[in-house]
C-alpha cells in the first residue's frame, strides 16, 4: 500500500489544522470544568507577574477563571456541601476548630485571601494540614474557599448562607462580622 | 538485669500493690520506683510509699519545677528508675532526664526525637503524649508520627527507633508502651480518622516487629485462633472481625489500641482495649463491628488472643473500649477471684474474670440514659433503642456522651482501702449523624455533637468505687471534667489535678480535701509518687492543659462554636477565662 499524500500534503494539511484551532476555542463552551486539573500550580505560575505587585495577585486572576465568587449564593452554598462532604468538618467544625485551627476569628495563619485559602486546600501545609490536590475538583475548591472565608464573615451577608441543615452549633455564616476593621465591608 | 532480679522485683511490687498493706518500710530500691505509667503490670497507679500521710499532707511543698517548653496538653506520667525521672513531653515528644540524686535534680540530658510536624493534622485529642516505660535501662516511648523509640535511660543515646505507620493516612502514636519480658508492646490511635487499629509487640533489644494483631478483619490478622476461648458465644465464629461488618469496612473500621495496657504474669496474660468503630456515624456500618469497643487478653508471647468481649458492640456513641483495666483479686460472691476493674467510656464499671473473660458484674458509675446494662446470661449490653444517632435527625440527651463518662484518665486502685479511684466526667451529648466519605488522612467520622453537663450536675467526678459491694463509697465534684489521671498512696491518700490549675489531695477514705498547690495551668497528666533516694517521698505531676477536654484553650478555638472539638467546646466554654496553656513540671515533698 501506498501513501497518496506527499510528505508536503500532510505538513500543509497540519499547517491547515493548527490555524483552525484558536477559531474553535472561541466557540467553546465549556459546561463540564475539567474535574481535576493536571497540575494548577503551574497555570497559576504561568499567570503570574515577576513583577512586584499586590500579593497573590495571580492567584486573583486564577480565581476568577476558577469561577470563584464569594458575592454568589450558589458558589457559597456549594462550598458549604463540600466543606462537609471532603471531611473539614472533623477538624475544623463549624468554624470554631478542633484538631485543626478555628476558620471563624481574626487568625490567619497561612493567609485570608482567597488564593491563600484555595492553596492551603489544594497544598495543604506543613502543620498538619493535607493536600487535597488530586482529590477536590478545582472548581469546587474555590467553593469551598470562598464559603471557608464566609465562616469569618468575609463575604457580602446577602449572599451568605443563612441556616443549617444540622446540628446548630455556630451563628449561621450570614450573621458573622469580621473580626478586623479593614475587613468590613 | 538478671530474670531473677526482675522476677523479685516483679513480686515485690505485687506483695506491696495487690495483697499486702505496704508500709514505709518497702521503699527499698526500686520499691520507690515508678517504672511504668501505672507505676505496676497490674495498672494499679498505687504507690507504697507511706511518707506522706493524711496527718502531715497539709505542710506539702513545691520542691523543683521545670518547664516543658510546650504548650499543649501534658498527659504524661513521669517515670521514675535508677535515680532518674524522665519525663515525654507533649508534641514534639522532648524527653527530659533529671538527675535525682543531685541536690538540684539537674538535667542530665535531653533527647529530641524530631516527628514530623505534619503528624499534628491527625492526631484528634491534641497532641499528648501519655508517657514513657523502663525497662533493664532502657527508656521506650512512642511519637505522634507513629515511631517508637528506645533510648539508653543513661546517656540519652538512641538505640533504635522503628516506624509502625503512616501518619497520611490518619495514623497516630500517643499511648505509654508496656514492656512484658523482652518485649515492647506499643498501640495506635487513630479511629477518628478511620485507621485500622493493631497491637504490636517489638524486641526490646533490636525494636524488631514480632507480632501484630489487629482489632478487625480474619481471625489470622486479629491473632484468633486455637487458644481463642471467649467466655459468650456471640464471639464465638469464624472471622466474625470479618462478618460483622458491611463489606470491605473493616479495613477502615478503627479499634486503635491507643489506651492502657496491664499484664498478669501468673495467668501469662497482656490484657488491653481497643478503640470505637469507624465512621462514628453507626448507621454506615450495621453489625457488632468486631472486635472494636473490645476487650482483648492475649499471651503475650504471640500475641494469640485468649478471650475477647465487646464493652459496647456496634458502638453507637464513640464509646471506646481502650480505658484501663486493673488487674486486682477480690473475693467475690465469697470465693476469691483474679479480675480485672474495667470502668469503660459507657458508664459501667466492669468486674471481669480476667482468666475467662466472664462479666462478673458491671454497674453503671455515672448516669446512663444509652443503655440498660449488661444481660448476665449473653454478656450482651442491653441498648436503649431510642438513643440510636440518625442521619438529619438530632438526638437529645446522649448520656454518657461520646467523651464517655470516664475517657483516657486511669484510675488507681488502693490496695488498702479496696476502692478504686475514678477521676471521670458528667457530660451527655446532643448529635446527629451525617453520611461520611472515607478520605485517607482525613476525618472519619459522620458525627456532629455538642456536649453539656446533666442539668444540676458538675462536670468532673472523682468516685471512689468499691468493686466488691458494687457500690461508690463516696464521690467528690470539680466544676470542669477531671482529665487527669489519679494517684493513690500508702499513705491513704489520692492525688489528682484540675483542668483550672488546682493540684489536690484528699483522704482515700473519705474524699476529705487536705491539701492544694495552684499550678500555673490545669493539669491534665498523670500524678506519681517516687522515693527520692535522699529519704524523702516525692509526688510529681505534669501541668499544661489540653487533651480534647482542653483543645479550647490549648488549640485556641473559637466558643461560639458548640461543635468544635467534636463538640466538647460546648461544654468547656469557661474554660479559657480558667487558665492558660503552658506545660510545667512539678515535683513536691514534706519540709
Amino acid at each position: 500500500m501506498s501513501f497518496a499524500c506527499p510528505r508536503t500534503c500532510v505538513v500543509a494539511g497540519l499547517a491547515a489544522l493548527v490555524s483552525a484551532l484558536p477559531g474553535c476555542e472561541r466557540e467553546a463552551r465549556r459546561f463540564d470544568p475539567v474535574p481535576i486539573a493536571p497540575d494548577a500550580r503551574s497555570r497559576a505560575d504561568a499567570l503570574t507577574s515577576f513583577a512586584a505587585g499586590p500579593p497573590g495577585r495571580g492567584m486573583t486572576e486564577r480565581a476568577a477563571a476558577g469561577g470563584y465568587d464569594e458575592r454568589n449564593a450558589y458558589v457559597l452554598a456549594q462550598g458549604k456541601r463540600y466543606y462537609r462532604w471532603f471531611n473539614c468538618t472533623g477538624c475544623h467544625a463549624q468554624g470554631g476548630g478542633g484538631s485543626g485551627p478555628p476558620l471563624m476569628d481574626a487568625g490567619w495563619i497561612y493567609g485570608k485571601t482567597p488564593g491563600d485559602v484555595f492553596t492551603t486546600i489544594m497544598d495543604g501545609r506543613p502543620n498538619g494540614m493535607p493536600a487535597f490536590r488530586g482529590r477536590i475538583p478545582e472548581e469546587q475548591a474555590w467553593q469551598i474557599a470562598a464559603y471557608v472565608r464566609s465562616l469569618s464573615g468575609l463575604v457580602p451577608d446577602d449572599a451568605a448562607p443563612n441556616r443549617d441543615d444540622s446540628l446548630l452549633g455556630a451563628p449561621p455564616e450570614n450573621l458573622r462580622e469580621p473580626a478586623r476593621p479593614e475587613d468590613k465591608r | 538485669m538478671s530474670t531473677h532480679v526482675q522476677v523479685m522485683r516483679y513480686v515485690r511490687r505485687l506483695i506491696a500493690g495487690v495483697f499486702l498493706p505496704a508500709t514505709a518500710a518497702m521503699a527499698a530500691s526500686g520499691a520507690g520506683d515508678w517504672p511504668t505509667a501505672a507505676h505496676d503490670d497490674a495498672g494499679t497507679r498505687f504507690s507504697p510509699l507511706a511518707q506522706i500521710t493524711t496527718a502531715n499532707v497539709a505542710t506539702l511543698r513545691l520542691s523543683w519545677s521545670f518547664s516543658t517548653s510546650t504548650d499543649k496538653g501534658e498527659e504524661a506520667a513521669p517515670i521514675v528508675a535508677d535515680g532518674t525521672m524522665f519525663v515525654v513531653t507533649s508534641f514534639p515528644h522532648r524527653v527530659l532526664a533529671f538527675d535525682l540524686a543531685s541536690p538540684e535534680h539537674r538535667l542530665r540530658w535531653s533527647f529530641d526525637p524530631r516527628p514530623d510536624p505534619g503528624a499534628r493534622g491527625v492526631a484528634c485529642c491534641d497532641v499528648v503524649n501519655r508517657g514513657a516505660a523502663y525497662a533493664d535501662g532502657r527508656l521506650f516511648f512512642c511519637t505522634l508520627d507513629d515511631q517508637v523509640l528506645a533510648l539508653d535511660a543513661r546517656t540519652g543515646k538512641e538505640l533504635w527507633r522503628r516506624k509502625l505507620g503512616d501518619y497520611a493516612t490518619g495514623q497516630s502514636m500517643t499511648m505509654a508502651p508496656l514492656v512484658v519480658r523482652d518485649k515492647v508492646l506499643v498501640g495506635n490511635d487513630g479511629d477518628a480518622f478511620g485507621v485500622r487499629g493493631f497491637i504490636a509487640a517489638l524486641d526490646a533489644a533490636t525494636g524488631q516487629e514480632r507480632w501484630r494483631a489487629y482489632s478487625t478483619g480474619p481471625d489470622a490478622d486479629v491473632r484468633i485462633g486455637s487458644a481463642f476461648k471467649p467466655f459468650y458465644a456471640s464471639d464465638r465464629g469464624t472471622d466474625l472481625g470479618v462478618a460483622t461488618w458491611p463489606p470491605e469496612a473493616w479495613k477502615i473500621g478503627g479499634g486503635s489500641v491507643g489506651g492502657w495496657l496491664s499484664y498478669d504474669a501468673q495467668l501469662d496474660l497482656l490484657y488491653h482495649g481497643t478503640g470505637s468503630p469507624a465512621p462514628g456515624n453507626p448507621v454506615q456500618r450495621p453489625g457488632a463491628n468486631k472486635w472494636t469497643s473490645a476487650l482483648f487478653a492475649r499471651h503475650p508471647d504471640a500475641g494469640d488472643a485468649a478471650w475477647a468481649y465487646q464493652t459496647s458492640p456496634h458502638d453507637r456513641h464513640g464509646y471506646d473500649g481502650s480505658n484501663e483495666s486493673v488487674l486486682v483479686d477480690l473475693p467475690i460472691g465469697g470465693q476469691p477471684r483474679h479480675v480485672l476493674l474495667h470502668p469503660d467510656r459507657n458508664g459501667y464499671l466492669y468486674v471481669i474474670d480476667r482468666a475467662t473473660g466472664e462479666v462478673l458484674s458491671a454497674d453503671a458509675y455515672a448516669l446512663v440514659t444509652t443503655a440498660h446494662g449488661v444481660d448476665p446470661a449473653t454478656g450482651a449490653m442491653r441498648s436503649e433503642p431510642s438513643k440510636e444517632p440518625a442521619i438529619d435527625r438530632v438526638v437529645r440527651e446522649i448520656c454518657p456522651g461520646s467523651a464517655g463518662a470516664k475517657n483516657w484518665q486511669p484510675s488507681a486502685w488502693s490496695p488498702r482501702t479496696r476502692l478504686l479511684y475514678l477521676p471521670h466526667q458528667n457530660l451527655c451529648e446532643d448529635a446527629t449523624a451525617f453520611e461520611v466519605s472515607h478520605i485517607g488522612g482525613t476525618p472519619y467520622i459522620g458525627m456532629e455533637a455538642k456536649m453539656h453537663a446533666p442539668p444540676g450536675a458538675w462536670r468532673g467526678v472523682l468516685t471512689a468505687w468499691d468493686p466488691v459491694g458494687r457500690r461508690k463509697a463516696w464521690t467528690l465534684e470539680e466544676p470542669f471534667p477531671i482529665w487527669s489521671g489519679a494517684l493513690a498512696t500508702a499513705g491513704d491518700l489520692v492525688f489528682y489535678g484540675t483542668m483550672d490549675g488546682w493540684f489536690k489531695a484528699v483522704d482515700a477514705r473519705t474524699g476529705r480535701a487536705l491539701w492544694k498547690f495552684r499550678t500555673a495551668s490545669g493539669i491534665v497528666g498523670q500524678p506519681i509518687a517516687f522515693s527520692g533516694g535522699d529519704g524523702h517521698e516525692y509526688v510529681a505531676v505534669l501541668a499544661g492543659v489540653g487533651g480534647w477536654a482542653g483543645l479550647v484553650v490549648s488549640n485556641d478555638l473559637d466558643t461560639r462554636d458548640g461543635t468544635a472539638a467534636r463538640g466538647f467546646v460546648a461544654a468547656m466554654k469557661d474554660l479559657p477565662a480558667a487558665t492558660s496553656r503552658g506545660g510545667m513540671l512539678y515535683v513536691f515533698r514534706l519540709p
